[in-house]
C-alpha cells in the first residue's frame, strides 16, 4: 500500500515563549509513576545552552513503553489515577536547568534497544525538538541499533543515558555546542 | 558546580545589544531573503527556522547541526492517550474560572484538528495560554505595568470531539511588550499546545488575529519565513461563529504533520 499525497499543509510550530508554566502544568506531571512505587526510576538531567549555561525556562516531555515493551494506550495521560501507567510525563526545568521524572525503565522487543521518546521546548527555541533517551544497560542491543550505528560515537553518546549506582538514569541535554544533543526528524 | 556555571536569575529577559526596531526589521528582511535564496538553490527548509538571530534568545539555544532523519518506532507513532475524563468541560471556557467576568472582548475560537491527509484527529488534547486583554500574563516573570485581571487566568484545555473539532471561549489578548529589542511588542496571540495521534505530530504554536500591525515587526512570528505559512497562524473571522450580543467568533484549523508511517497507523481506526 502506498501513501497518498498530503492534501493539507502542516501548521507551523512556534516557540513556547517564557510564560508556558501556568498554561501546560498539570498535577504530578513529572510522576509517570509514584516515586515510591517498586520499580520507579528517577530520570533526570540538565539542559544547557551553547555557552554551557543551564536553561531554566524549558520543559521536556517523555513517552515510553511499559517495562514489558508495550506502549500504553490507556486513556488518562493527563489525570494521574495512581494505578494506570500512561507512559507520558512532562517536567519543567528548575533554576539550575534540571528536569526530573519518576518513571519505569521502558522495555523493548527482544534484541531491540529500549528508549524514551522525548521532546524539548524552551523560551528561545523557535520550534520543539524531538530526541530519544536510550537506556544504557543492553550494550548488545545498542550496538545492533541501526540508527545509533549510523552516528559517530560522540553523537551516539548524547542519546544514551547513564545508569547511576542507585539505579537511576542521568541524561543531560545540550541545545547547542560541542556536545550538542542529536535531535531528530521523522 | 562553579559560580560561573550558575545562570543569572531570569528576572530580566532583555537582550544585551538593545537593537532598534528598525535594525530588527532589517534583519528579518535579510534572513527571509537569504532563506528564499537557499530554497531556490534546492535546499529543503522547514516552515519554522530555528536559526533566526533576530529572535535574540534563540542565538544560544538552537541546535547548529542538522536534525537526523530516523525511522519512527512504535512509541513514536502512537501518542499519549487522552480522553474526555482528562479535562473538565468548564476548562475550555476561560471566562468562567473566577467569581466575576474578565474584562475584554469575548471570543469564541473554534477549529478542527486534522492530519496532513485531512483526516480528523479525535480525542486529543489542546492546551492554550494567553495574556489578558491588557497584554499582561499572570506569570510572575511578567512584571510590565499593565493591570492583572482578577477574573482572568488565561489557561484552558479541551479534548477534540469525534470530528476533531474543539472550541474555546476566552477574551482577546492584548499586544505584549518584551525585551528582545528596544520598544519590542508582540502581536496579540494565543499559545496552542496540540497532541496528534502520533508523538511525532506534537505541535506547539501560536494563533494570531487578522490585520495586526505588529506582524512585520515581530521576530518570533517571522521565524516562520514563508508568508503562506505565517498566514496559516492567523485566525479567520467567522460571522457564523459570532453569537448575538455575546462573542465574536474566529476559526483556527490546525494540521499536524507526521512521517508517512502515520498514514498507516491511522487507517482503519
Amino acid at each position: 500500500m502506498t501513501v497518498p499525497p498530503r492534501t493539507h499543509r502542516a501548521t507551523p510550530g512556534q516557540t513556547v515563549g517564557p510564560f508556558f508554566a501556568y498554561g501546560v502544568e498539570f498535577d504530578r506531571m513529572h510522576q509517570v509513576v509514584d516515586p515510591y512505587a517498586p520499580g520507579a526510576v528517577l530520570l533526570g538531567g540538565t539542559i544547557r545552552d551553547g555557552a554551557g549555561a543551564p536553561v531554566p525556562d524549558a520543559f521536556v516531555e517523555i513517552f515510553g513503553a511499559d517495562s514489558d515493551g508495550r506502549v500504553p494506550q490507556a486513556r488518562g495521560a493527563f489525570r494521574r489515577d495512581d494505578h494506570t501507567f500512561t507512559g507520558f510525563g512532562r517536567a519543567f526545568t528548575n533554576e539550575d536547568g534540571r528536569y526530573e521524572f519518576f518513571t519505569r525503565n521502558p522495555g523493548a522487543p527482544i534484541g531491540r534497544a529500549a528508549f524514551f521518546a522525548a521532546i524539548v521546548y524552551a523560551r528561545g527555541l523557535p520550534d520543539r525538538l524531538h530526541t530519544r533517551i536510550y537506556l544504557p544497560d543492553d550494550s548488545a542491543a545498542l550496538a545492533a541499533d541501526t540508527f545509533l550505528s549510523s552516528l559517530v560515537p560522540e553523537e551516539r553518546a548524547t542519546l544514551v543515558a547513564t545508569r547511576t549506582p542507585e539505579g537511576h538514569l542521568s541524561h543531560d541535554i545540550s541545545l547547542q555546542g560541542e556536545r550538542e544533543t542529536v535531535f531528530l526528524a521523522f | 558546580m562553579t559560580a560561573e556555571a550558575i545562570a543569572p536569575p531570569v528576572n530580566s529577559l532583555a537582550a544585551p545589544d538593545r537593537a532598534s526596531q528598525r535594525e530588527i526589521t532589517a534583519e528579518i528582511g535579510e534572513l527571509h531573503a537569504a532563506l528564499e535564496q537557499r530554497e531556490r538553490s534546492g535546499e529543503a527548509i522547514p516552515s519554522t527556522v530555528i536559526d533566526f538571530p533576530a529572535y535574540r534568545s534563540s542565538i544560544l539555544r538552537h541546535p547548529t547541526k542538522n536534525l537526523k532523519l530516523v525511522d519512527p518506532e512504535t512509541v513514536e507513532l502512537l501518542s499519549p492517550a487522552f480522553g474526555q475524563r482528562d479535562v473538565g468541560a468548564v476548562e475550555s471556557d476561560l471566562t468562567i474560572q473566577h467569581a466575576g467576568e474578565p474584562l475584554g472582548e469575548r471570543l469564541t475560537v473554534r477549529g478542527r484538528l486534522t492530519d496532513s491527509w485531512g483526516r480528523p484527529v479525535p480525542n486529543q488534547l489542546i492546551e492554550i495560554w494567553q495574556a489578558n486583554s491588557a497584554g499582561r500574563y499572570i506569570h510572575q516573570r511578567d512584571q510590565h505595568p499593565a493591570p492583572l485581571d482578577p477574573n482572568f487566568t488565561g489557561a484552558g484545555r479541551a479534548i477534540t470531539d469525534d470530528a476533531g473539532e474543539y472550541a474555546f471561549t476566552t477574551i482577546k489578548p492584548g499586544p505584549y511588550p518584551w525585551k528582545n529589542h528596544v520598544n519590542a511588542w508582540r502581536p496579540a496571540h494565543i499559545h496552542f499546545s496540540v497532541f496528534g495521534s502520533s508523538f511525532t505530530q506534537r505541535l506547539v504554536t501560536q494563533m494570531y488575529f487578522p490585520g495586526d500591525p505588529l506582524f512585520a515587526l515581530d521576530p518570533i512570528f517571522n521565524t516562520i519565513w514563508r508568508q503562506k505559512d505565517r498566514d496559516a497562524l492567523i485566525g479567520v473571522y467567522d460571522h457564523d461563529l459570532t453569537s448575538e450580543e455575546w462573542a465574536t467568533g474566529y476559526r483556527f484549523d490546525i494540521v499536524v504533520d507526521g512521517p508517512d508511517a502515520t498514514w498507516f497507523e491511522n487507517e482503519g481506526e
